[in-house]
């Protein structure tokens, strides 16, 4: 029986499908305007017998294809534990949310954190900057990591960020240390949300900031722990989603 | 009372009454939506489903005709302000609700923006004029419960006459109780002397009597919604709260009481209002005024269901009653000032006790976990927030904290975080 996970995010959607607990189709594609669209495009890609949907946008998977939803919550750390059985601490850099799960030995949600209303520390943060800072997102990482230098951002908010980005660069200052001042400043916050809640290893590390490799090496820095992420950092909500609905489809 | 009548009786109170009609439109589609779509409500409802429609026109007539008797209307906005001196004195008391955005920009003019949504409330509603019990008023009671209010309350006192209480900030010395005392009876000589009445052992008596009996109601439908499965919604129970700060006390007494007769009966063949499975949340921290029914309205459209408010519209407003026993007026006052004092508002420091209860509602209400409800910019509950987190997690408590405002645009993102609880407590190993 394959069972399928989406999981509609602000910046972009996933669908993963399972087969008897093995991942075995994924695909990733943009958010645009036309969320629903989109969202069916994809769904049709693929053949499955169960869906779970997930993330910001769950309730129009509900309406659409009447499918059950979980939260994001949920579906990470189910995702998380699928990628590696013992995780503890799962922390989620995604489009418009950075979350931190800490799991129970059974891998059940013990306690969770998500940010507020803004976007500051999310992926879209990220986006932002590296637009202020003519990178391109892929480039944005490896360019802060490189950095000798790094120079201090003292605004969180994503608008105010990027004007201070904007005058920097107007000081002369190097790009790729404004760069990874803008990574230090989100790991300074995602990790003060980490400590808060207790980091307890194996920590996995999911979303699409997951891919900044300069965030993966900051974090582990400041945490002192090895971070753990996955191929696909992007899907691992789907994932979670996918095996939900194999669950629940077994279960029934 | 027709229509008309209504719409004379508020343009004498100079109310503006466009922005007034479009009050009452709003709040009586949220009603509809968030009340009246509920299912298998107990009978009892419906008395608070009529003074909910007569929010503004029947109660509000009811206080015109107790000016005309030459009684006097005293408005409060907090716990510490004893309703007993106001009903000895003959006068009629009401809570000022601020529980909704409205004169938000006229508010701004006074207050800055970063002022919590309870306080930019109150301002509005007065300076839009759209709130009759403001307008109905003699006298307005505040008290320095945090700097937002107190600072406050010096604008707000340009527009309508003031006592503003002064609250000690600390409970373990006696000159702490020494204040209050103080301040207990300075203000039952500006009621005495806005009343024009004298607050007599045997009014003082009558009136300890009269709130003891409101507050026991309350306690009792406190009991009844600890059972299981709970017979009575969050939302239901919370107006219920939100009402006894402005109706006729002994009236609403005899509702609520005849409301808790028919709980009690469901209780007794284990009808519910939700399967006995419902993960059942206690909500503690920020008053909810009418109609501020957000927080409560997601978590039961979620799937969950409240059973009890560690809150000053809640449990925090009946858990303790005035002593009887004193029979002599100094007595009595000191009555008033001890039963006032074990308030465990956020306001003080250390405010340990409050910690203690809400552990013991969680645990009498049966709460499977715990949100802690925080007004965006109350810094007393967002501080205390985190004590409350620690000590929820050393009892082994789910814990999850939700800091707002009045504002529906984070509606998705407090709706995901309550659904992730929610989940949280479903996979809970202990049976529920």
């Amino acid at each position: 029986m394959r069972a399928a996970g989406l999981d509609i995010g602000s910046r972009t959607m996933e669908l993963v499908v399972v087969e008897d607990g093995r991942l075995v189709a994924w695909h990733v594609t943009d958010t645009n305007h036309q969320p629903r669209a989109v969202c069916a495009e994809l769904v049709a890609r693929e053949r499955f017998n169960a869906l779970v949907a997930t993330g910001y946008g769950r309730g129009l998977a509900e309406v659409a294809f009447d499918a059950p939803t979980v939260t994001e919550i949920k579906a990470h750390g189910v995702g998380a534990r699928w990628l590696h059985p013992t995780c503890r601490t799962v922390i989620d850099v995604g489009g418009q949310d950075t979350k931190v799960i800490v799991l129970d030995g059974e891998g059940r949600t013990a306690r969770f954190e998500m940010n507020d209303r803004c976007a500051a520390g999310t992926g879209r943060f990220l986006e932002v900057m590296a637009q202020a800072l003519s990178y391109e997102i892929a480039e944005l990482g490896p360019a802060a990591l490189a950095a000798g230098d790094s120079i201090k951002i003292s605004s969180m908010c994503t608008v105010f960020a990027e004007s201070e980005v904007v005058s920097l660069l107007a000081k002369g200052k190097e790009r790729d240390a404004v760069a990874r001042g803008v990574h230090d400043a989100i790991v300074e916050r995602a990790a003060a949300v980490l400590v808060r809640n207790g980091v307890v290893e194996p920590v996995v590390f999911t979303g699409g900031g997951a891919l900044n490799v300069c965030l993966r090496s900051l974090l582990e820095e400041r945490l002192n722990v090895k971070l753990h992420v996955a191929d696909q950092p992007q899907i691992v909500g789907a994932l979670g989603a996918a095996l939900i609905a194999e669950s629940q489809a077994q279960a029934a | 009372m027709g229509e008309q009548d209504y719409r004379d009786m508020w343009k004498s109170l100079d109310l503006d009454l466009d922005v007034h009609d479009g009050l009452l439109s709003v709040l009586g589609q949220f009603y509809g939506d968030a009340y009246l779509s509920q299912e298998d409500r107990p009978e009892g409802m419906g008395y608070l489903d009529f003074v909910v429609s007569e929010v503004h026109g029947l109660r509000i007539k009811e206080l015109f005709d107790a000016k005309a008797e030459g009684k006097k209307i005293f408005g409060t906005f907090c716990l510490f302000v004893p309703e007993e001196l106001v009903l000895a004195a003959n006068g009629v008391c009401v809570g000022l609700c601020s529980g909704a955005d409205a004169g938000m920009a006229e508010a701004e003019e006074y207050i800055p923006r970063n002022t919590c949504a309870l306080i930019k409330s109150f301002m509005g509603f007065k300076l839009a004029r759209v709130c009759p019990y403001v307008e109905s008023c003699d006298l307005v009671i505040g008290e320095t419960t945090c700097d937002g209010k107190k600072k406050a309350y010096e604008a707000f006192e340009q527009f309508k006459p003031m006592h503003v209480m002064e609250i000690p900030q600390m409970k373990n010395y006696a000159a702490d109780r020494a204040l209050w005392k103080a301040e207990i009876m300075r203000l039952k000589e500006r009621i005495e002397e806005v009343a024009g009445t004298t607050i007599t052992e045997e009014s003082l008596t009558a009136a300890i009597k009269k709130v003891n009996a409101k507050r026991l109601a309350l306690q009792r439908l406190r009991k009844l919604r600890s059972a299981k499965p709970a017979p009575i919604s969050g939302l239901d129970a919370l107006l219920v709260t939100q009402v006894s700060f402005y109706d006729d006390p002994d009236r609403f007494t005899a509702k609520v009481n005849e409301l808790c007769d028919d709980l009690e009966q469901r209780v007794e063949q284990g009808i519910g209002v939700a399967p006995p499975d419902t993960p059942r949340i206690l909500l503690a921290g920020s008053p909810m005024a009418i109609p501020n029914w957000k927080v409560p309205l997601i978590i039961e459209q979620s799937g969950g269901i409240v059973v009890g408010e560690e809150a000053c519209i809640g449990d925090r407003g009946f858990r303790d009653l005035v002593d009887e026993d004193a029979s002599t007026m100094d007595g009595m006052l000191d009555s008033i000032v001890d039963r006032y004092m074990k308030i465990d508002c956020a306001c003080f420091t250390p405010n340990d006790e409050r910690l203690d209860h809400v552990i013991d509602l969680a645990r009498s209400q049966k709460a499977d976990g715990i949100v802690h409800y925080a007004i965006q910019f109350c810094t007393p509950y967002t501080m205390e927030a985190f004590k409350v987190d620690k000590r929820a997690r050393a009892e082994g408590i789910p814990f999850v904290k939700i800091e707002t405002d009045y504002s529906m645009e984070d509606m998705g993102q407090i709706k995901t975080r309550v659904e992730a609880f929610l989940e949280q407590l479903a996979e809970m190993p202990v049976a529920r």
